[in-house]
């Protein structure tokens, strides 16, 4: 059973990433269009994501309650060490949940508009940002829990080259994962075009920042080079996300919408198999060496059962109502 | 500020913010599924129209309520993290269903709210109904996880080490069907009242009167059969509470000496130095018969308790009298509209009874917080009831004061945008909703 709990875990962090991830990026992307486009842009970043963005987020709900019942450790590590960001990202979630219901439902349409869009902008991308520090900060080796001040103990842990590089590197991702899905969501032909050339832009930007990571990861000693090519699986994702890039811009150059998104959520799953398989099951390492793996971390057997047949019994449940839900809104404007 | 005063005064705030939303989000859909049936049924425009209205303020109120929700499961990490590294595993259990539960409620209300003229019209309302009882589902299992904390069970407790653990067990601990019970009503009453009071504010204001007596009727026929009911849940719970938490009951009482028979306190001022209340009616032998169902029985005061062990008297016994205070007042007022609704009486005709129903828009919640406030703090300083204080839960971080600032400007400001909101969602019914037909019927 622990193989199930850890298999959903996996999924909840991937598919926020991919879903939640594409949501973030709809903000971003507002972020980065000129005024003039901004209201068409809001308009069909709405039709897209307004009838799925709340499910969207019940993906962190799911991977965050698995890790307090099942690696009550994990959680409570990160809860003390990573306290900062937790806080900002939760504040972001707050915020941007928030603007983006008010915005729509504000009976009266006036300059509160402008607020509520300000606000959703903004949070849209420091909360990602942050999801991508703290993920960073697992696996950077900055946590320190034998640190006795507050600097070293609650700053340093995700204030470094490595954690705010991660960060920048996800932002970029998200907005490249919601310019592919919002290519596909309109009939527009300028409105298309502009959506290519913003996939363009930030897939050239995670590059960028991909890069970076790497730069940064030398910088603060992280052995990320050794795990993403000195192991076949790590090696393999790596080469089949790079061939995927170049498919990836040809495609794009064709503007073909609905496999575009398969490669961009493929793509960006091969990225955190990379970054992610070369230390699994270890979930955080730790200054000292040490790393607190899943399976040391995991709870007794009789809890793992009992969320295990309850996360079974949700998928179920869930499933096929979800996909029903993605389905049926997809077949808008035909 | 405390570290730990801080870091209790921001769970307190958060729950005590979320517990409004989440009531509000887990009854409306109940209201919204009756006005859309007799819509369906009755093909009177005015209950499409009162579905519409009430479905926007759903989503204002659920979207608040999720993101509050989240921003409460890291909290519990972030606040207590040694509460959840140990209780995590054991009471687990009833978050992961909720986790189900509430994905399901999102889904539905995906359905729902943007299904109108997509979905089959049946399949529609389902989807409606889908959110309210799966919404109803969260509640139950987010209170029976917090009856976990007072009422431990599902695992041994040798020399500091929670062995033998037994998830299911711990769900069905022996208080989540009388905590569970008594939210879900009170999650009713108070909704109930609050929507019904407002729809009568609008009727005295003439505003729309056919589209705002017809929701006022849905919600305060809910709103009443749950005040009604609420005494014999508060019944059930108050000896269940005598039985397993005596400390707390005996603060809800102030009770500070052991009597035999006891007598009931009502209102008083409590001096927690000299351990006295002073100027309260006293009913003899009443709480005796309250707590264990005979006149003469004894009942522990706190006095047998450990002074370690005590819980805040004077809060837990205002915030108690508060409670149930209003809770008759919102039965009285429950007898008297069933009366006018049996012998056919108009609203109309009986101004005061609708500013009644104005005067307890906010009654319910005032008293819905304070029965949060009297098992909350009646618990205290336990965290996990007889087994972890509350004060060696709380994180190791320093500086908590500053989180607490940060989420009370966030609570607030939320407060007041939601606020505003609901007031323009309401201003604008006329402009939005107003019909013909309507308008000859308000005439």
């Amino acid at each position: 059973m622990e193989y199930v709990v850890i298999t959903f875990l996996c999924l909840g962090i991937l598919l926020y990433f991919l879903l939640g991830g594409a949501d973030f990026g709809a903000g971003i992307i507002e972020l980065f269009t000129s005024a003039k486009n901004r209201g068409k842009t809001r308009k069909t970043m709405y039709q897209a994501i307004g009838p799925v963005w709340e499910a969207n987020h019940m993906w962190l709900i799911i991977a965050i309650v698995i890790l307090f019942v099942g690696f009550p450790h994990i959680y409570t590590t990160m809860s003390v060490y990573l306290h900062i960001p937790l806080l900002i990202m939760l504040v972001g979630i707050i915020a941007r949940g928030t603007a983006f219901v008010f915005r729509h439902y504000d009976a009266v349409q006036d300059n509160m508009q402008e607020v509520y869009n300000k606000i959703f902008v903004y949070s849209s991308f420091i909360t990602p940002l942050f999801l991508g520090i703290i993920a960073g900060s697992l696996i950077s080796g900055h946590i320190n829990v034998h640190a006795t001040d507050f600097v070293a103990a609650y700053i340093y842990s995700w204030f470094n080259w490595f954690s705010v590089s991660v960060g920048l590197f996800t932002v970029a991702l998200c907005g490249f994962l919601a310019a592919i899905y919002l290519i596909g969501e309109t009939n527009e032909v300028n409105a298309k075009q502009r959506f290519i050339k913003k996939a363009k832009f930030m897939n050239v930007a995670a590059v960028v920042f991909g890069i970076i990571v790497f730069i940064a990861a030398q910088q603060d000693d992280i052995p990320l080079i050794d795990w993403v090519f000195k192991n076949n699986i790590g090696l393999f994702a790596v080469t089949l996300a790079s061939l995927s890039l170049v498919l990836l811009w040809y495609l794009l150059l064709k503007g073909k919408t609905k496999i575009l998104r398969v490669l961009a959520g493929f793509q960006v799953t091969m990225i955190l198999l990379a970054i992610s398989y070369a230390h699994f099951p270890n979930f955080i390492r730790l200054k000292d060496g040490d790393s607190i793996s899943l399976f040391s971390a995991i709870a007794p057997e009789k809890t793992i059962y009992s969320l295990g047949l309850a996360l079974l019994l949700g998928s179920i449940l869930i499933l096929p109502f979800l996909g029903y839900l993605f389905y049926k809104f997809q077949q808008r404007e035909e | 500020m405390d570290d730990f005063i801080a870091a209790r005064s921001q769970m307190a705030l958060s729950l005590g913010f979320h517990i409004i939303f989440s009531c509000i989000g887990m009854v409306m859909p109940f209201f919204m599924a009756v006005a859309h049936y007799k819509w369906l049924k009755t093909k009177d425009e005015v209950y499409k129209n009162i579905t519409k209205a009430w479905s926007k303020g759903v989503a204002i109120f659920f979207a608040t309520g999720a993101v509050s929700g989240t921003m409460l499961s890291f909290e519990l990490g972030l606040l207590w993290p040694k509460f959840m590294e140990h209780a995590g595993p054991i009471f687990g259990m009833p978050f992961s269903l909720e986790g189900t539960a509430f994905f399901i409620e999102a889904i539905a209300l995906g359905f729902f709210l943007y299904g109108w003229n997509k979905l089959n019209k049946w399949f529609h309302w389902f989807t409606g109904v889908v959110v309210g009882v799966s919404g109803l589902a969260s509640g139950i299992l987010v209170v029976a996880a917090n009856a976990w904390m007072n009422s431990p069970t599902g695992f041994d407790f040798v020399n500091g080490q929670y062995l033998n653990i037994d998830p299911i067990k711990a769900m069905f601990n022996g208080a989540w069907f009388t905590q569970a019970l008594h939210m879900c009503l009170a999650a009713f009453t108070a909704t109930g009242f609050a929507v019904a009071g407002v729809h009568a504010l609008m009727v005295l204001r003439k505003n729309n009167i056919y589209f705002h007596l017809k929701a006022f009727k849905i919600a305060a026929i809910f709103a009443c059969i749950g005040a009604l009911l609420q005494p014999i849940s508060g019944d059930i719970s108050a000896k269940d509470v005598a039985q397993r938490q005596p400390a707390k009951l005996a603060a809800m009482e102030a009770l500070y000496k052991t009597e035999k028979p006891a007598p009931l306190l009502i209102g008083g001022i409590v001096n927690e130095k000299n351990k006295e209340v002073k100027m309260a009616v006293k009913i003899p032998g009443a709480l005796s018969f309250l707590a264990h169902g005979d006149f003469k029985a004894e009942v522990k005061g706190l006095d047998q308790i450990p002074v370690n062990e005590h819980p805040p008297v004077a809060i837990t016994h205002y915030a108690f009298q508060i409670m149930v205070g209003i809770g008759t007042l919102l039965l009285l007022i429950s007898l008297i509209y069933f009366f006018n609704l049996i012998k056919k009486k108009s609203l109309l005709d009986k101004k005061w009874l609708l500013k009644l129903f104005v005067f307890a828009i906010p009654l319910g919640y005032v008293a819905l917080e304070a029965g949060w406030v009297v098992t909350e703090v009646g618990r205290q300083p336990w965290i996990i009831y007889g087994i972890m204080r509350t004060k060696d839960a709380v994180t190791p971080m320093p500086g908590i004061a500053y989180s607490f600032y940060i989420f009370t400007i966030i609570y607030v400001s939320l407060s007041v945008i939601v606020t505003f909101l609901l007031y323009r969602q309401i201003k604008m019914v006329p402009v939005l909703y107003t019909h013909k037909e309507t308008k000859i019927k308000d005439s």
